[in-house]
């Protein structure tokens, strides 16, 4: 597989999906470095046939239940503790609607 | 200097065990020691020496009772801050959660404590556990004991650097590509990445969890294999737990004859882009292993080349994904909250702020991997790659019982050698990524000191899914050849802080 190429603008569309604020005057240079890293691993596609099958995991897994029954968890006071912003015992966070698109 | 500092954790819990010396007094010494050099080798973040002495109190109360103590109670430990620990700042090397402390201890925390070690603090790392040289850390970075002006492996650099300057005699590692391996190499001391699954992950923040693995770090075989002890074993708090009996490691460190025993050289680890001294020392460690009664055979795993690049798209695809809870709205940093912006800009500012450059390339890497249109092509391949890998290694152990490599390429490089070549920092893991990508177990041991540079030298034992205690019988044997032809430990020759 050709190595892709990777623009600022490509960069800043990653960023926006990954909620990450990358200054504009930093795009090249992550562009330029992700060029580079994605060139030396394209080679992934060149062994691998339609035969062999995906791997995701190094054991093979189950689903794993535990009984039901009621345990001991944090208390409200523990699970906040770490919280940036609290009110009413609960996480404060900034204004979800009118988002832009 | 106390002489309480470079013993061993087995003679260290034997002394305590009988009342030869108390844990407090252990604990102290090494809190002298870390108030001596640490301000120089920076190995920890945060030292707790007020839980620690407490701790140690609580040992040696026991052993007045009469109570049995257990088999490393009283030893001094540095838990990488990676590990939750109850009430004590846990940052995993990120501004993202300076100050943050834990409401909870992971299993890793909590078996040490019930245990009976003293968790003297946490030891530094790159940040998230991205990196190979702990440079990535937002706390700066840590040095090598060897050489101040070197890395000391990483992620883990912090728990190597913390045993080769004597701070602590058992450390906390996690391997997600050679995070405990290749820092062992480069300090001269001993890592062990355990099979996947056999440490309990709860409690570990998440690099790439298909990957990741906690285990033991110490300056001998026996001691890394008393830790494993301590810390493996089946936890209902990780789905991914092994269900397994923690095999008999501690018997395994004994063995000193390798009689009947296949070992393979690993053909495709080891040649070009390897450092001459490493290979030199790496082929004398194999004549040894020969004279030990072992026989030596040179097993191809063709696929290994190729395991760097898968590698380098799983775990960015794992963390970009782990690393999206990080958002400013439950615990950590929260940057550019003024009132009028949405939680979406928030998000954004914070990860900007709290994320280092590393973190943030892999995130963004990791991204682009798993979009739409990219999936097959990168994604989808690499986890193919990994099927291969694992015949590569169902091949070769069907031949061999065990199979050895050098743990990295080079000895310790300079600072900010390697800091602005991403890809050059990644080829550190080349020996070692292998066994993450296949859930197999992995050893790194001294092997002597590359003759070029008077660094330390690592050897890479590997060993089949759930055989863990074939790494400990073969580091066994090949530490006790390697001590009786040097006289004297590795760490013995390391310059004196």
């Amino acid at each position: 597989m050709a190595s892709p190429e990777i623009t600022p603008a490509d960069v800043a569309h990653l960023a926006r999906l990954a909620r990450i604020d990358i200054p504009t005057d930093r795009l090249a240079y992550y562009a330029g470095q992700l060029e580079v890293i994605l060139g030396s691993v394209a080679k992934v596609s060149e062994v691998a046939g339609d035969d062999v099958p995906a791997t995701s995991h190094p054991q093979p897994l189950t689903n794993v239940f535990r009984e039901d029954e009621p345990g001991q968890s944090l208390t409200a006071e523990q699970a906040l503790s770490g919280a940036p912003s609290v009110e009413d015992s609960r996480f404060r966070v900034p204004r979800i609607l009118d988002e832009e698109a | 200097m106390s002489d309480l500092i470079t013993k061993s954790a087995a003679d260290l819990a034997g002394a305590i065990s009988t009342g030869n010396v108390s844990a407090v007094e252990v604990a102290q010494a090494h809190l002298d020691r870390i108030s001596a050099v640490d301000d120089r080798v920076h190995a920890f973040l945060h030292v707790d020496a007020e839980g620690a002495l407490a701790a140690a109190k609580a040992v040696d109360a026991k052993r007045a009772a009469g109570e049995t103590l257990g088999p490393l109670a009283g030893v001094p430990l540095g838990l990488k801050d990676v590990m939750c620990m109850q009430g004590i700042p846990t940052t995993c090397g990120s501004k993202m959660l300076e100050g943050w402390r834990p409401p909870y201890d992971a299993t890793v925390t909590k078996r040490l404590k019930d245990a009976g070690v003293v968790i003297l603090g946490k030891t530094n790392m790159d940040e998230f556990a991205m990196g190979s040289s702990t440079e990535h850390s937002a706390y700066g970075p840590t040095r090598n004991p060897w050489d101040l002006e070197r890395i000391p492996g990483g992620s883990g650099g912090g728990s190597s650097a913390c045993l080769a300057a004597y701070e602590a005699p058992l450390a906390i590692g996690t391997d997600t590509g050679g995070s405990i391996r290749q820092p062992a190499a480069v300090t001269g001391t001993v890592g062990v990445k355990p099979t996947y699954g056999a440490v309990s992950r709860y409690g570990l923040i998440a690099l790439a969890s298909s990957l990741d693995q906690a285990g033991p770090c110490a300056r001998t075989v026996l001691d890394t294999a008393l830790l494993h002890s301590v810390i493996a074993g089946h936890d209902p708090h990780d789905s991914t737990s092994l269900t397994d009996a923690v095999p008999n490691v501690v018997a395994a460190a004994g063995t000193r004859d390798l009689s009947g025993m296949r070992i393979g050289v690993v053909k495709e680890l080891g040649g070009e882009g390897y450092q001459a001294g490493v290979r030199q020392r790496f082929d004398e460690a194999v004549t040894v292993l020969t004279q030990l009664g072992a026989e030596i055979v040179e097993v191809s795993c063709p696929h290994f080349d190729y395991a760097l690049a898968a590698y380098y798209l799983i775990l960015p695809s794992e963390c970009s994904s782990n690393l999206a809870k990080f958002d400013g709205m439950r615990y950590g940093l929260r940057a550019g909250d003024d009132g009028e912006s949405s939680v979406e800009q928030v998000m954004a500012r914070t990860r900007a702020a709290g994320f280092g450059e590393e973190v943030t390339r892999r995130i963004i890497l990791g991204t682009y991997a798993l979009s739409a249109g990219y999936y097959d092509a990168f994604y989808g391949s690499a986890q193919k790659i990994r099927t291969l890998i694992q015949r590569d290694f169902n091949d070769a152990f069907a031949k061999v019982d065990v199979l050895v490599s050098p743990t990295a390429p080079t000895t310790a490089f300079k600072l900010g050698e390697k800091l602005d070549d991403p890809l050059a920092m990644y080829l550190n893991d080349i020996a070692t990524i292998p066994a993450n990508l296949a859930g197999t177990p992995g050893m790194s041991l001294p092997i002597g000191l590359a003759p070029e540079d008077n660094l330390p030298v690592g050897m890479q034992i590997m060993a089949p899914a759930r055989a863990d205690e074939r790494l400990y019988a073969v580091g066994g044997a090949l530490e006790a050849a390697l001590l009786a032809q040097w006289g004297a430990p590795l760490l013995s020759q390391a310059v004196s802080l």
